[in-house]
């Protein structure tokens, strides 16, 4: 009974922040990239692509936030955050060298087994395209590419500045092993090389088959909204339109009892979620 | 089982003697209610009442808890590293407590008690706590514990077990912590047949008192969205002020909030207790909210309770009858007859 102490799923693992990068041109989106203090930890805090994190501030909170990085980059993790509130404006504000904390990983993540030997198409809007990143960072990797087939990606924000991670998609431009088609809302820019229109209607000119795919979507819930018609008549059926949901959390562990849609806790049965599924679930998120 | 007769004089000595082994609870008067306060030599416990207004789970997960603490002293080598706060989990007793409220530690253990994640506080206070419950030989009208799995003196949960017998209590051990505890009570004798034949009289009359027909039996067999989607959710919802005072009440809500606080260069993280009654706990950081209709709030409260948690731990409902929430909801919204309405669609 007592003496045997018990684990404590609330207590943050000690990090340093490393390097901060700005991603947009707006500055509300930041990159922090972490370093464990206790090398050991990085071991406990081992994930799976689709996964998130309680970061902890001393003094302000905590606030649940994907992993941005991939497995398969080792030495730190990273996670991409927007500016709205109290603990992510306390954030955007910290300097390299900060020590802070991060709890967990947490939740479910994308259905990594169902997706192999399938070809992959992603769809992403806005800033919610950070476990995307980590999920097309883990499949490119050389040991993991011949695992899944073609790879295709819809990626838009509102305007070439508000996209996050540049460098990058212009590199995966480049591959021939992935499929990128990145779109914007509108621009000005003349030398804009890339696509104009609204994430769903790039879906139905890019995207031209269902066939053994499976498709991850992540954005805000209008892009969800108006990206699930496109799928389901390109041919996706529910069990294969895969969404990850955001709510208010506190815990991050299905305890504090803020985060459930129905008797699911997202926090924890959750973040990510079939469509069959959430259609079993009231529409309360 | 030990079966022992203390005069109410008696008693009150003997738990003035435990206090030296054990932080002894028990019910006082304090204004028009009672409440459960440490034993002390000046104030004497009152086991005459109904029951506490506030039901006794602060004991075990209080209402305001330090989770963690923190130096922000940028000079301090640990400053920025979190913390456990260290802790008392010293034997306590928890004397007088109903049956209903004991059965609301037992409903509530699955959430913080799981093969997937298990909560140190919450635990380690529980362990920590021996149920001295007294049973109710008038049960209110409000009460509906029988309904519910429960009963007025049932003894699933409880360690020991008070019948009150007029002039005097039996006391009975029911598990080896109850045992434990009586046997460093001072005083008393064993209870005679007479007094066990008493006792047993007592709990059927309190039986056949409570209400034993509220309707549950069909909950566990309908579909989350058919009754999400029933037309009842906006009238049963009307008057609710939102005021939080069924969460707040029940011995069975566990919602918390986390928040840091910060006084010079020392901060605590700390958990209080939330209700879904209030707007702000779906609020997200954008401003969307889930829940930001009234009856929505009031429909995740019965849906929870009467629903979600039945079909996630597959053991009744998450509602130990103890009626408060009847009693003391300003707009008289009761929770029988919406389990009514839910059992019966
Ligand atoms: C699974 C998941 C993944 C997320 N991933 C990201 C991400 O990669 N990048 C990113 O910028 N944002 C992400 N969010 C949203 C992010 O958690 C909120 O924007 C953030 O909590 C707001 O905190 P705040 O203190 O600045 O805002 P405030 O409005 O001041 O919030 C106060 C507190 O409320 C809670 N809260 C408020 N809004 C949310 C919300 N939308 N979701 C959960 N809790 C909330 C937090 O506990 C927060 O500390 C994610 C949310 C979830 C649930
Ligand atoms: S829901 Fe009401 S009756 Fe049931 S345990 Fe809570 S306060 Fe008591
Ligand atoms: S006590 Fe009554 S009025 Fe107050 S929140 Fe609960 S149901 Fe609504
Ligand atoms: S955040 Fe606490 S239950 Fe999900």
């Amino acid at each position: 009974m007592r003496g045997v102490p018990l684990q404590n799923p609330y207590l943050p693992y000690p990090v340093r922040i490393d390097k901060i990068t700005t991603e947009t041109t707006d500055k509300n989106l930041k990159t922090f990239r972490f370093v464990f203090l206790n090398p050991e930890d990085e071991k406990k805090f081992a994930y799976t692509p689709g996964q998130f994190a309680e970061l902890s501030v001393p003094g302000k909170g905590e606030i649940p936030i994907g992993i941005a990085s991939s497995p398969t980059e080792k030495g730190f993790v990273a996670f991409t955050v927007n500016k709205v509130g109290l603990v992510t404006n306390y954030m955007h504000n910290m300097k390299e060298g900060e020590i802070m904390g991060i709890r967990g990983p947490l939740g479910n993540w994308y259905p990594w087994e169902e997706m192999e030997g399938k070809n992959i198409v992603i769809v992403g809007g806005g800033f919610a395209f950070t476990t995307l990143r980590s999920s097309i960072v883990y499949m490119i990797q050389p040991e993991n590419r011949a695992r899944f087939k073609d790879i295709s990606v819809v990626y838009g924000a509102r305007n070439p500045g508000l996209l996050l991670y540049r460098d990058e998609l212009a590199e995966w431009e480049k591959r021939d092993d992935i499929n990128m088609h990145i779109t914007v809302d509108g621009t000005d820019d003349p030398d804009w090389k890339y696509n104009v229109g609204f994430v769903p209607a790039i879906t139905e000119k890019k995207i031209t088959s269902a066939d053994n795919a499976i498709a991850i979507v992540c954005g805000p819930p209008i892009m969800i909204k108006f990206t699930q018609p496109v799928l389901e008549k390109l041919g996706f059926p529910p069990e294969r339109i895969i969404l990850s949901l955001e709510m208010r959390m506190k815990c991050g562990i299905g305890i504090c009892g803020r985060c459930n849609i129905g008797d699911k806790y997202v926090c924890k049965d959750g973040p990510v979620f079939s469509l069959a599924k959430l259609k079993q679930m009231p529409g309360e998120y | 089982m030990t079966n022992k007769i203390f005069t109410k004089e008696e008693w009150t000595k003997a738990l003035q003697g435990l206090s030296d082994s054990y932080k002894v609870f028990v019910p006082v008067k304090d204004g028009d209610f009672h409440t459960f306060k440490p034993m002390n030599a000046t104030k004497a416990p009152d086991f005459d009442f109904q029951n506490t207004r506030l039901s006794a789970r602060s004991l075990v997960y209080p209402q305001a808890e330090r989770m963690f603490e923190y130096s922000l002293d940028e000079n301090d080598p640990e400053a920025n590293i979190i913390k456990e706060t260290p802790k008392d989990y010293s034997p306590q007793a928890i004397v007088g407590i109903r049956p209903c409220d004991a059965h609301g530690f037992k409903i509530v253990k699955p959430n913080f008690d799981n093969k997937e994640y298990r909560d140190p506080w919450w635990i380690q206070h529980f362990e920590s706590t021996v149920l001295v419950g007294l049973g109710c030989n008038q049960p209110c009208s409000t009460c509906f514990c029988a309904s519910v799995g429960g009963g007025p003196f049932n003894k699933d949960v409880l360690d020991v077990l008070i019948y009150d017998l007029g002039a005097n209590f039996m006391v009975s051990g029911l598990t080896e912590k109850g045992e434990a505890f009586l046997s460093k009570a001072q005083g008393g004798k064993a209870a005679d047949d007479a007094a066990v034949k008493q006792a047993e009289a007592l709990a059927t009359e309190a039986a056949k008192k409570v209400k034993a027909d509220v309707p549950t039996d069909k909950l566990k067999d309908k579909v989350i969205n058919d009754l999400f989607a029933a037309p009842f959710w906006q009238d049963v919802g009307f008057a609710c002020l939102n005021c939080g005072t069924c969460t707040y009440l029940c011995p069975t809500c566990w919602c918390f909030d986390i928040q840091d606080e910060v006084l010079g260069k020392q901060g605590d993280r700390i958990r209080n207790w939330d209700s879904c009654m209030f707007p702000l706990f779906t609020l997200h950081g954008s401003g969307h909210n889930p829940r930001d209709q009234k009856f929505q709030r009031v429909r995740q409260r019965f849906m929870h309770k009467l629903k979600y948690y039945v079909d996630k731990y597959q053991g009744g409902v998450q509602c130990s009858g103890c009626g408060r929430c009847v009693r003391y909801c300003p707009v008289n919204i009761d929770i029988r007859q919406v389990a009514e309405l839910m059992n019966n669609y």
